[in-house]
């Protein structure tokens, strides 16, 4: 049976050009970077270069930094316990303001800090199930808030946030921004010059790089004191040997999803909307979120009268790897807090599946998926009690 | 945690060949028609239970004879994931052929059992368990109908988890057979608690009149009340002071083989009780160190003090050993 890979906000496929770039960083160019011989030295051409890859991609000026981290939830993790440690541990300011709907690697980490004496403020999404800039503007304040940390774009719905916005308006009033945008990297431009955030974390393996590698973007001049003290990589700011074949990867990887970007908002958007109608086509399929403000590869829907995790069962039957953040498959039943805000009938609170593109998805795999979902609702609705005929 | 947490995602492979078998194919899926139950000569039951917006729902249609109050057939419908699926395809299984008041007797955990691809590995994982709590209620909604209960009975029962309506009754049930110990466990089994969580303790965002806190302690306490008094109840074994000496010799006995000799053997040593004497209120053992014991330093200091420790803590304060 061939499979379907329609899980790319999970991970993605290694893109083979990056393999063969992170070869020779095994049994060859092994040495540690920071040894005086020449079998540290040899490397560092090759980290220059994987750096020039990093800043390029998303603009970063060379006075800013770009730490390479060992994925997006360390990075994460440096900036929120930087903050705490740096800013509201010291009393000069009590709060952190982020969303209902970040990843874990936020959203928990915010809590650990809560447990530590931090105040931290949950905005709702809106209607568009995006937090807009007039609900931020209502909770910050120069005094209090300490970070704004708002994601780029939500794993789950794909839906962009409007950081550029948002970022501003915490720039105007002196108030440090951070993005998690491990889901906008390598689906849409990413300009820290354009977009003032002081903080960006990044994972390689979002964007066909190597998983166990991430990146952090610092703008000149914030303090950052390290999560891992160590060694002096990262000019101190991040201890341990640098992982020089994931890094090497990292930066290739990012090469290479920057000059995709035209092939991802033309091609993967196509194919993205081929499935998008195809499924809308079916009785009671209901898509998540505006098209025009998505990423151009996710697609959220909700099937009336199926459960989200008997529908992905389904189709992993049927070779398709899709996701479901349906209460039922996760450790949590609680319901998706977007779909409340985006005021999603109630019942269909436990039927979301997600499938994400990438630009190493086909045509005929999309048409095949199509197929799949469309036997697997069929299915499942025989037996459910309350499916639409 | 342990070694085999380490690694994510196991949640599919945590269930059974059973499951899975019965996920895709379920053998009793379907309605029963009125008019299919009139040729049988049957009355027909259906029952709902649970609801979309708490994740799974389920209608239940019974043929039931009226003269036998014997289930001729059982079918299901179900909206929710793949074990509530498997459990109340299951769930039909066992009760067709029973009695009304029988199928009443099927819990959750014998719908799980059932399950099962061998005794000692359970069907589902512990977070999947509501689903088979599912296929219960089902059953006492089910029957409750038959039995010409008003359909507002249950409606009218003290709802603990309004999300997940979920009763007082159901709760202190399922605490009680699965013997669960947390808040969260009672989540997990019943899903009350698990969506607005105002009904875990005092402080949620809308106040209620139980709570699951409460609800576990008092369970709990009830349950050790009931084990003491049971335990109160049962033939307690004379006490050693009280006993002949070769009563005694017995008891000391079980108590080197159980818990003295298996130390002894793995240095290749062991003793032999040669004699007993009881006199002013002291018991005395003699005993004959064999093999590696014999002649070891540790005979007379750490290995003696061993040997009379254990035999005081299982016998009586009043024990001595005396090496010969």
């Amino acid at each position: 049976m061939d499979r379907i890979y329609l899980d790319n906000n999970a991970t993605t496929i290694l893109d083979p050009r990056v393999k063969d770039a992170m070869e020779p960083f095994w049994c060859q160019l092994y040495g540690n970077p920071n040894s005086l011989h020449t079998f540290g030295t040899e490397v560092h051409p090759y980290m220059r270069l994987a750096f020039d890859r990093l800043y390029a991609g998303v603009n970063a000026r060379d006075s800013d930094d770009i730490i390479v981290t060992s994925c997006a939830t360390e990075s994460n993790n440096t900036v929120l316990h930087s903050v705490w440690y740096d800013l509201i541990r010291t009393g000069r300011r009590s709060e952190i303001v982020t969303t209902q709907v970040e990843h874990p690697a936020v959203s928990n980490t915010c809590r650990y800090l809560e447990s530590l004496g931090a105040k931290v403020v949950y905005l709702p999404v809106n209607s568009d199930g995006i937090v807009d800039a007039d609900i931020l503007r209502e909770h910050i304040d120069p005094e209090r808030t300490a970070l704004v940390s708002i994601m780029w774009a939500n794993n789950e719905t794909g839906l962009l946030f409007p950081i550029r916005e948002l970022a501003s308006l915490c720039r105007q009033k002196g108030i440090l921004f951070h993005t998690d945008a491990v889901q906008a990297v390598g689906k849409v431009p990413v300009d820290v010059q354009d977009v003032t955030v002081d903080f960006l974390s990044f994972s390689a393996h979002k964007f066909h790089g190597p998983k166990g590698v991430g990146g952090l973007y610092v703008r000149q001049g914030v303090t950052l004191n390290p999560l891992m003290h160590g060694g002096e990589q990262m000019g101190g700011r991040r201890g341990g040997t640098v992982n020089v074949a994931f890094l090497v990867g990292m930066g290739l990887a990012m090469e290479l999803a920057v000059e995709g970007l035209p092939h991802e908002r033309t091609e993967v958007r196509r194919l993205r909307d081929r499935l998008e109608d195809a499924l809308r086509a079916i009785e009671g399929v209901t898509v998540i979120g505006r098209r025009d403000l998505r990423v151009p590869n996710t697609i959220l829907v909700s099937v009336k009268g199926v459960e989200g995790e008997a529908l992905i069962w389904d189709l992993n039957r049927q070779g398709v790897a899709a996701s479901t953040g349906s209460a039922c498959a996760s450790e949590s039943l609680e319901p998706n807090p977007t779909f409340v805000a985006m005021g999603i009938d109630t019942e269909l609170a436990h039927t979301g599946v997600r499938l994400s593109l990438s630009r190493f998805s086909t045509e005929q795999e999309i048409d095949s998926a199509a197929a799949a979902v469309r036997a697997a609702i069929s299915r499942l609705r025989t037996i459910s009690p309350t499916a639409v005929h | 945690m342990a070694k085999s947490d380490l690694i994510g995602g196991t949640l599919w492979e945590s269930y059974s060949r059973k499951v899975n078998d019965r996920m895709l194919n379920p053998r009793h899926l379907g309605e029963i028609t009125p008019k299919e139950a009139e040729a049988r000569g049957t009355r027909l039951v259906v029952a709902d239970w649970g609801a979309e917006v708490c994740g799974d729902a389920i209608r239940a249609f019974w043929a039931v004879d009226p003269a036998t109050d014997r289930i001729v057939d059982a079918r299901f419908k179900t909206f929710g994931c793949g074990t509530a699926i498997a459990s109340s395809d299951m769930m039909c299984e066992m009760i067709i052929g029973k009695t009304v008041d029988e199928a009443m007797r099927i819990t959750n955990i014998d719908v799980e059992h059932a399950l099962r691809d061998d005794e000692a590995t359970a069907a589902i994982p512990p977070q999947k368990m509501h689903c088979s709590v599912m296929a219960y209620d089902v059953i006492r909604k089910a029957a409750s109908e038959y039995k010409g209960v008003d359909m507002d009975s249950l409606e009218a029962e003290d709802i603990v988890c309004h999300c997940a309506r979920v009763s007082l009754r159901t709760i202190r049930e399922v605490i009680r057979i699965n013997d669960l110990k947390t808040v969260e466990e009672v989540t997990h089994y019943t899903k009350a608690g698990a969506f607005c969580k105002s009904c875990i303790r005092p402080g949620g965002h809308e106040s209620r009149k139980h709570y699951l806190v409460d609800i576990l302690r008092d369970v709990r306490a009830e349950m050790e009340r009931e084990a003491a008094a049971a335990a109160e109840a049962a033939p307690r074994p004379k006490a050693f002071a009280e006993l002949g000496l070769i009563q005694k010799h017995r008891a000391v006995e079980q108590v080197l083989d159980e818990k003295v000799r298996p130390a002894l053997l793995r240095d290749g040593g062991n003793l032999e009780v040669v004699d007993m004497k009881a006199a002013d209120g002291v018991t005395e053992v003699h005993i004959s160190y064999q093999g590696a014991c014999k002649g070891c330093p540790s005979a007379t200091a750490g290995t003696l003090s061993f040997v009379e420790d254990v035999l005081k803590a299982e016998l009586d304060p009043s024990v001595r050993v005396v090496p010969v």
